[in-house]
């Protein structure tokens, strides 16, 4: 019977499945961070048990660490004792850490594929909901919660049901402006963010295939905003050109097999999946969110919707009460929203290619007046880069914030945050109340929107810039 | 840490009339710097809750409210727990002393994260789910009775409705067993299976320099 990828890497994890229970699915990767482990160390700790394998487990610090100056001390006492506490369980456990300080900190979710850890065919977790992250790579990846992570240390095994599939075909040419950020958003404005709940995504089609591995990443790190767990692209010669020669791909006559292996890992012809939908690339503008969770998002062309339009009631109520946190009118155009901030990173859009993007639009410019923008690397690596190419400077000398790497304004943990009322523009992922701030109200939009929009201190439409390409 | 048991239980009801209420609102991102699993009932909707300077707001949000304390079934919108893993929601929750929510539907992270820590999620018809909400706003005496061995919830006027559960959470809960412990049961099929995938990660010798 043809299968997809999916059911071919789930089938290739089950351990032992009992009639009736979930499966036992082995864990090729976890991925550890200072927020969702400490819990899990103390259980582990009260059982008496070890991490069973080590060798398939790394930690960093991204969450709750500043993005200021490495040299200077967490100022904040609960999220210095916390990174303490990573370090210390690291130690205990025999886990390698690559702590805040480290050359190859970064967001859990950048750092992987960086390190060449994250391979085809792997099932990959981590106490993350981004995890889907990976699934760029044709890995199952997934997020999970701290007791789960507390069962993958001690037994680098979980327990699962199998999940459905749905596959997402995105056809077409993406026009210029229009990035892989925008294929996400408008995915979950059509299906909502509870469409994709029990499911896989399989991404494909001619305008995923054309997407490099960076932009397919910000595909699926977002399939969880959709309400599926986790989303994949079949790995292809853009995946192993990726992930040839990094530290932990496999090198010389392993990499030749582990590529032959990998290339099986297509879905076969007449695979079925759960459910379906095709996006036409062609179409597609700009995105950007209106309301209080990412399905609400618009076309940057479009008016925000009035709730007197919707036929359902709940539908709506939330809307009603989006717009009023928002403070935002039914039929005004969202381009010429004003911002008070511009959020460039997280583990969706901080990777170089990201920042270049951003980087092009503010060179030789200034940021309007009055604007904050934020650049913040999704790791060490990525900054190293970034100031190897003189992005840094592109940065400053327009007028922008430019940060040492971490999850910072995206989840508001660490002090970047927005002031109660204040709007930004962010390339983050979640749009929810207080997502960046307590009071603080949130605008989704691709790195190039949100340069774009740093330039005027409005929504701004980047097919607008001058000589915009891809 | 005693793996959490269920039984029967009879409790008022909480209206939360608001669809895709997300772990941001559950426990604001803030309240996760901790590094143990106590104190995170005040945590609880705390945006929702508090103003700036730490006091209830006025009125009360309402869970806060006097007329619905010490109720312990949460009956909320559509699509209830989305967003990022945290388990400290369902930890904030039962810190409270949540024992089930009854939804129309919930998220997948969230769902099992609940589970884990004895919180039922609940998924109702969106009919029985709309009476429940209506009896949470006007009648305050109300109660529903859960009863996880049969897995069937009964009204405040003695009818009992059927609610799917997964058989495996079920009796797990029951029995107060834990998940840990069931897949080390297990020790020798996963070590066959580590001998047999032998796969090419690993994390502690890179192959090549950076």
């Amino acid at each position: 019977m043809p299968k997809t990828i999916i059911e071919k890497i789930w089938n290739e994890h089950v351990v032992d499945q009992q009639e009736g229970a979930p499966a036992i699915l082995a864990i090729d990767l976890h991925l550890v961070h200072e927020v969702t482990s400490p819990q899990a160390f103390t259980g582990l700790r009260a059982r008496g048990l070890k991490v069973r394998r080590p060798d398939r487990t790394v930690a960093t610090a991204d969450h709750s660490i500043p993005t200021t100056p490495r040299n200077l001390p967490i100022a904040d006492e609960m999220a210095a004792a916390q990174v303490k506490q990573l370090e210390a369980n690291c130690a205990e456990f025999g886990v390698p850490l690559h702590g805040w300080e480290s050359p190859n900190q970064g967001i859990v979710h950048v750092i992987g594929p960086e390190l060449g850890l994250t391979q085809p065919g792997a099932t990959i977790v981590c106490g993350d909901s981004h995890t889907a992250t990976h699934g760029a790579f044709g890995a199952l990846a997934f997020g999970i919660g701290t007791s789960e992570v507390e069962m993958v240390l001690a037994t680098q095994c979980l327990l699962q049901r199998k999940p459905k599939t749905y596959l997402v075909r995105v056809d077409g040419t993406l026009r210029p402006g229009v990035s892989a950020k925008d294929i996400i958003l408008a995915l979950i404005a059509r299906i909502g963010v509870g469409g994709g709940t029990g499911h896989v995504f399989e991404y494909a089609g001619s305008a995923i295939r054309d997407l490099s591995m960076e932009e397919r990443m910000t595909i699926c790190n977002m399939s969880i905003e959709g309400g599926a767990r986790a989303g994949l692209v079949a790995p292809d010669e853009t995946t192993f050109a990726y992930l040839k020669g990094r530290p932990h791909a496999p090198q010389g006559a392993d990499w030749d097999a582990a590529v032959a292996r990998w290339r099986t890992l297509t879905s076969d012809d007449g695979a079925t999946y759960d459910k379906e939908i095709v996006i036409d690339a062609d179409t597609l503008e700009p995105m950007v969110t209106y309301g209080t969770n990412p399905g609400m998002g618009l076309p940057i062309s479009g008016t925000i919707p009035n709730p007197a339009d919707e036929s359902d009631p709940a539908a709506a109520r939330a809307l009603t009460r989006a717009l009023e946190y928002m403070d935002l009118r039914a039929g005004d155009s969202i381009i010429g929203r004003p911002v008070n901030t511009v959020f460039i990173g997280s583990c969706t859009n901080g990777r170089i290619s990201d920042l270049r993007l951003a980087a092009n639009v503010l060179k030789g410019q200034t940021i309007a007046k009055g604007v904050r923008v934020m650049v913040v690397p999704g790791s060490a690596d990525v900054k190293r880069q970034a100031e190897r190419e003189g992005l840094d400077k592109i940065f400053r000398d327009a007028g922008a914030d430019w940060r040492e790497a971490g999850c910072s304004m995206c989840i508001a943990m660490n002090g970047d945050q927005l002031a109660p009322g204040e709007y930004a523009i962010s390339t983050s992922n979640r749009n929810f109340e207080g997502r960046q701030g307590k009071g603080g109200r949130t605008f989704l939009a691709s790195p190039l929107t949100a340069a774009a929009t740093a330039l005027t201190g409005v929504i701004a439409d980047p097919r607008t810039l001058p000589g915009m390409s891809r | 840490m005693a793996a959490p048991r269920v039984g029967t239980f009879t409790t008022g009801l909480v209206p939360l009339p608001a669809e895709n209420v997300d772990t941001d609102q559950i426990v604001p991102a803030r309240y996760l710097k901790v590094i143990d699993k106590a104190g995170l009932a005040d945590a609880l909707f705390h945006d929702w809750r508090f103003e700036a300077d730490g006091s209830k707001k006025s009125p009360p949000f309402v869970i806060d409210e006097p007329r619905y304390a010490g109720h312990g079934i949460l009956v909320a919108g559509d699509n209830f727990g989305g967003g990022s893993s945290r388990e400290h929601a369902p930890w904030a929750l039962g810190a409270f002393g949540i024992k089930a929510i009854l939804a129309t539907s919930f998220a997948d992270i969230f769902k099992s994260n609940a589970l884990k820590n004895g919180i039922l999620p609940i998924i109702l018809p969106a009919e029985l789910h709309g009476t429940l909400m209506q009896i949470a706003k006007d009648d305050l005496a109300a109660t529903v009775t859960i009863e996880l061995a049969t897995a069937t919830l009964t009204t405040p006027d003695g009818t009992a409705h059927q609610f799917p559960i997964d058989a495996f959470s079920q009796k797990m809960l029951l029995d107060g067993l834990d998940e840990l412990d069931y897949i080390r049961t297990q020790g020798e099929k996963i070590l066959a299976h580590e001998t047999s995938h032998p796969g090419t990660i690993n994390t502690l010798q890179p192959n090549a320099p950076r």
